[in-house]
């Protein structure tokens, strides 16, 4: 293996794993059954890659400007909605805003596309609606940034906590009915049909962040993050580079959110909570702050986590270990320990504040730790010693059989099969033995 | 009073609040209300003196970010033990009597903890304020507010001070915790998270580190939010708090009785 790449390797490298990913993906949800257990590791790819998303994008907020916010959830519940409420098919309006006479578009934009470009214009009818949903949530992110970026650091976390409560209220509002169906549920919306969807767009976006965090703007980034009196000092406009971070970062929770409830099939207000920004801002601490790689390896061990492999402590039973302790609610206290143990020893996060890289990888591997590095030589050893005991095993066996047949054959010319102990005073002698 | 000294939002604040209310509901099927009372209290002082002996002790020179994630990393903790022991289930907080008793006071009829209450927090603010201006911890509280190190360096012990900070909040928390769920009867692990985040805001309002402003910054939403609940916009209430504190820190961040911040380069 080359030890030093090319810019235009690595590049080929990582599409290629890319697109050995994505295809593994849409296999995956083609072949895999429902009901079949491994459905779950389709489950948590795409709430994963959901989570990656907005965890990159809270990241790009929190980890590179240094601005914590905490109105994350806030702004994927308008992704949320915007998306859903452009993408209820006509025929469903009656049923779904049954309580505000069918509400107030009669239409869906996946519709109207479809019905003049077929089968393109359905994805472009549902790629529309998502990125407006993203327009949305940027233009509230604006809106909401001009006070609240003036603010320092907890003023700043409580005041856009505030905001997403606010949001919430609003998208409850009874008035609004006619639009967000009030506090009822909005479901029917188009939804996508494969796991590949989700990731495919999550992964885009999540590139586009990359991008943008090492370019230019990026640095600027982290030179408010790492000191915002020197950074201006340096001819960085402190106001207009945060605008801009949570700006873009909020078009990115939107389309999360998007995303969220295409993979829910029906949304409502109500989960989108300071719990939801919460466990988005933990994905990222588990991470580590200040690493996209990161947020997106948190997001899958999160969601995971959470959604399958603790699921046994709930149910009573996990990895074999049966307990009364274990009923519905402690796979999250078990997880929420989890959590501060990492939070408090390990505070920073699985990927520190590096990145992947084909480089790194590379660096890694040759230096490898020693459990890894003797792993091959050791499966090596011990596939050699089970052949060899095999080996032994057969020629003990074909030694029995031989002998066997010897004494088969001994027999059968009436030779004693064992010679008579002599017999002396002081030896007691068993009547079995002999003969 | 815990943000004052410490600069910190204890986004477990309200899930303290929340766990006393919820010990009482379970100690009040064994023990008198008179003892399961004292023993909230000292419940709740010794479950924040604990979390802060080990979320926040080891993280005290840490970035402040990394503080309010474990703050947070707590708040999700305890909700989520909250969610495992009740499950998840609203448990009825119990009548105690003498609270729920009513009260005629000319025309005027009312239940005793709406008297009680009021009274009650005027008593504690007036005994808080003096505790701060007065004692000799009190003294070191308002120092340690003002600068760590330098305070340190004066020979006050920062931990002994914040560690009673957090006794005397937390007590403050499970007092306030008997009278609020006695008004609303209902307890389920999430009820803890708004009632903290609006003491946060109550603080804001009447200006950090000052008692009094808190209590009048409370008393300002708790009325205003009522009014908003008659004027039929309920949805709002909770945001109304929020939109309170946005107005407050964009024009007047120090609060209505707050003292002057300068940041030092």
């Amino acid at each position: 293996m080359g030890t030093k790449l090319n810019n235009k390797h690595k590049a080929v490298l990582s599409v290629i794993c890319i697109a050995l990913f994505l295809v593994l993906v849409y296999l995956g949800d083609i072949m895999i059954r429902p009901g079949s257990s491994m459905k779950m590791l389709i489950t948590v790819i795409e709430k994963g890659s959901i989570f990656a998303l907005v965890a990159a994008s809270m990241n790009l907020l929190n980890g590179f400007t240094g601005l914590f916010s905490l109105g994350q959830a806030g702004f994927m519940l308008i992704g949320a909605y915007t998306y859903a409420i452009f993408t209820i098919p006509a025929a469903s309006h009656d049923k779904v805003y049954q309580y505000f006479n069918g509400g107030v578009i009669k239409w869906s934009i996946v519709e109207i596309l479809e019905g003049r470009l077929g089968i393109v214009g359905h994805y472009l009818g549902m790629f529309l609606p998502m990125l407006l949903a993203g327009i949305v949530v940027a233009f509230v992110g604006f809106l909401i940034g001009i006070p609240v970026l003036r603010l320092k650091s907890d003023y700043l976390a409580i005041a856009t906590l505030g905001f997403a409560e606010i949001i919430r209220a609003f998208f409850q509002w009874n008035t609004l009915g006619p639009i967000t169906n009030g506090s009822n549920v909005l479901r029917k919306y188009t939804t996508y049909n494969n796991a590949i969807f989700p990731v495919f767009i999550a992964g885009i976006c999540i590139a586009i962040i990359l991008l943008l965090i090492n370019s230019t703007y990026g640095r600027a980034f982290r030179a408010i993050r790492d000191d915002e009196i020197a950074a201006e000092a340096m001819g960085v406009n402190l106001f207009k580079h945060k605008e801009m971070s949570f700006v873009i970062s909020s078009f990115f929770a939107g389309i999360s959110g998007a995303l969220l409830a295409m993979f829910q099939t029906t949304i409502s207000a109500t989960p989108f909570t300071t719990v939801m920004t919460y466990e988005i801002l933990l994905i990222v601490v588990i991470g580590g702050i200040g690493s996209i790689t990161g947020s997106i390896i948190g997001a899958f061990l999160f969601t995971a986590a959470s959604e399958w492999w603790l699921r046994g402590l709930d149910a009573g039973r996990w990895l074999g270990i049966s307990s009364d302790l274990m009923r519905p609610g402690f796979r999250k206290v078990v997880f929420a320990i989890l959590i501060m143990l990492i939070v408090l020893f390990y505070s920073r996060g699985i990927m520190g504040d590096k990145e992947f890289s084909w480089d790194g990888f590379f660096a890694w591997w040759k230096n490898r730790p020693a459990a890894i590095k003797a792993w091959p030589a050791k499966r090596r050893a011990a596939r050699a010693a089970k052949k060899e005991a095999f080996a032994l095993k057969a020629a003990a066996r074909s030694r029995a059989k031989q002998s066997k047949q010897e004494n088969e054959a001994r027999k059968a010319s009436g030779e004693a099969l064992f010679t008579p102990l002599p017999v002396a005073d002081h030896v007691i002698v068993f009547d079995k033995e002999g003969k | 009073m815990v943000y004052g000294i410490l600069r910190l939002i204890n986004f477990a604040h309200g899930d303290v609040f929340m766990w006393s209310g919820l010990i009482m509901v379970y100690l009040v099927t064994v023990l008198p209300m008179w003892l399961s009372a004292i023993i909230v209290v000292i419940f709740a002082v010794v479950l924040g003196t604990t979390i802060e002996k080990v979320a926040y002790r080891p993280l005290r020179s840490a970035p402040r970010m990394s503080i309010m994630i474990s703050a947070i990393g707590v708040s999700y903790l305890l909700q989520n033990f909250a969610l495992y022991i009740t499950g998840g289930l609203t448990k009825t907080y119990p009548s105690i009597s003498w609270l729920q008793k009513t009260v005629t006071i000319g025309t005027a009829t009312t239940k005793m903890v709406t008297l009680i209450t009021p009274v009650l927090t005027i008593v504690l603010v007036v005994l808080l304020v003096m505790l701060i201006k007065y004692t000799k911890i009190g003294m070191a509280m308002r120092a340690v507010s003002r600068d760590f190190e330098t305070s340190s360096l004066m020979g006050i012990d920062i931990n002994r001070v914040i560690t009673v900070t957090f006794i005397i909040g937390c007590g403050l928390a499970s007092i306030g915790s008997i009278l609020y769920f006695s008004n609303y009867t209902g307890i389920n692990p999430m009820s803890g998270a708004m009632p903290g985040l609006k003491a946060f805001v109550a603080a804001v309002f009447g200006g950090i580190g000052s008692i009094p402003g808190a209590v009048v910054g409370a008393f300002v939403i708790g009325i205003c939010e009522n009014l908003i609940k008659g004027a039929g916009w309920t949805t709002f209430s909770d945001a109304f708090t929020f939109v309170l504190l946005i107005i407050i820190l964009m024009v007047k961040p120090t609060g209505l009785f707050g003292e002057k911040n300068l940041d030092k380069v």
